[in-house]
């Protein structure tokens, strides 16, 4: 018979989850002001994605509670990103469409 | 209380997880596929002409803040303040309904100006991506709504966490697909 554990809560304070929320909002902030700053848009790209995986990160790690709960969650959740992300480039890859 | 498993994890924790993961497929191939097909529109109106980044990034805002309202709504429950869990509860689909009429007005735009679903290959990626994931957002008002209800007649409680708590993975995980989509369809036009 298999072993059994008890189930265990996460408990994040709420200051911890205002602080992110407004990490967020200043973040998203940014994206805009970069979108509209001409002598950026050589540089458009890469900054916009790691600001979009940066809030990303810090919704999964702290919102979701991977950066807390059990690594199991984390290895099922990044599995089915890691497979998203491959569909994207091949698909890209296969139209023509990636560079 | 939920029942010991063998991982730790209650079990509908880990089934709402491995349903996010099989999520993220259906939305990385309904991106790929809007990637392909963008700047390939043969006739008008072209997304430059249409996108409205300001009115975008408020409905964004409303809906990150959205996601703050659910983690406190989870947190309410956890602690056993009942009152504060009707409170946040409540603000949760309300500004997931605010996100979904700034959405209705959106399309509602593009339609009259004359970007219909079949207008061009930007039209149909478009509103079949955002569609879907507002699909999704009225989904998780529907939920919360029905948690809301159960919260105010008395019958959710600190015994129900892991019930807010799939909710809430739910709700984040629709908050995660749109920073993601606000950056692909809305920022790197």
């Amino acid at each position: 018979m298999a072993e059994t554990h008890h189930v265990e809560e996460v408990h994040v304070s709420n200051r911890t989850y205002v602080a992110v929320a407004a990490v967020l909002a200043v973040l998203t902030a940014i994206e805009v002001m970069v979108f509209y700053v001409e002598a950026l848009s050589a540089v458009l790209l890469p900054i916009l994605i790691v600001l979009m995986v940066a809030k990303f990160a810090l919704v999964a790690m702290f919102f979701m509670h991977l950066k807390f709960d059990s690594p199991i969650l984390t290895g099922v959740f990044v599995w089915g990103l890691t497979v998203a992300v491959l569909i994207i480039l091949a698909l890209l890859a296969i139209f023509g469409a990636l560079i | 209380m939920e029942m010991p498993t063998s991982t730790g994890i209650p079990n509908r924790k880990l089934a709402m997880w491995t349903f996010i993961g099989s999520e993220c497929m259906l939305f990385g191939s309904l991106i790929a596929t809007y990637l392909i097909y963008k700047g390939r529109s043969l006739v008008g109106p072209y997304p430059d002409e249409l996108l409205n980044i300001p009115f975008i990034t408020v409905t964004t805002f409303v809906l990150l803040m959205s996601s703050l309202m659910m983690v406190l709504a989870l947190s309410a429950v956890q602690r056993g303040d009942r009152r504060m869990t009707k409170v946040w509860l409540f603000m949760t689909p309300l500004l997931g309904l605010v996100f979904l009429a700034g959405q209705y007005i959106e399309f509602s735009h593009f339609v009259h100006e004359g970007l219909g679903l079949s207008r061009n290959l930007f039209s149909s990626t478009f509103f079949v991506l955002t569609g879907t994931h507002g699909a999704h957002v009225a989904g998780g008002v529907l939920w919360l709504g029905t948690l809301w209800g159960l919260a105010m007649t008395g019958r959710l409680s600190e015994k129900n966490t892991v019930s807010v708590e799939i909710a809430g993975l739910y709700w984040h995980f629709v908050d995660v697909v749109w920073i993601v989509l606000f950056t692909i369809i809305y920022l790197l036009q």
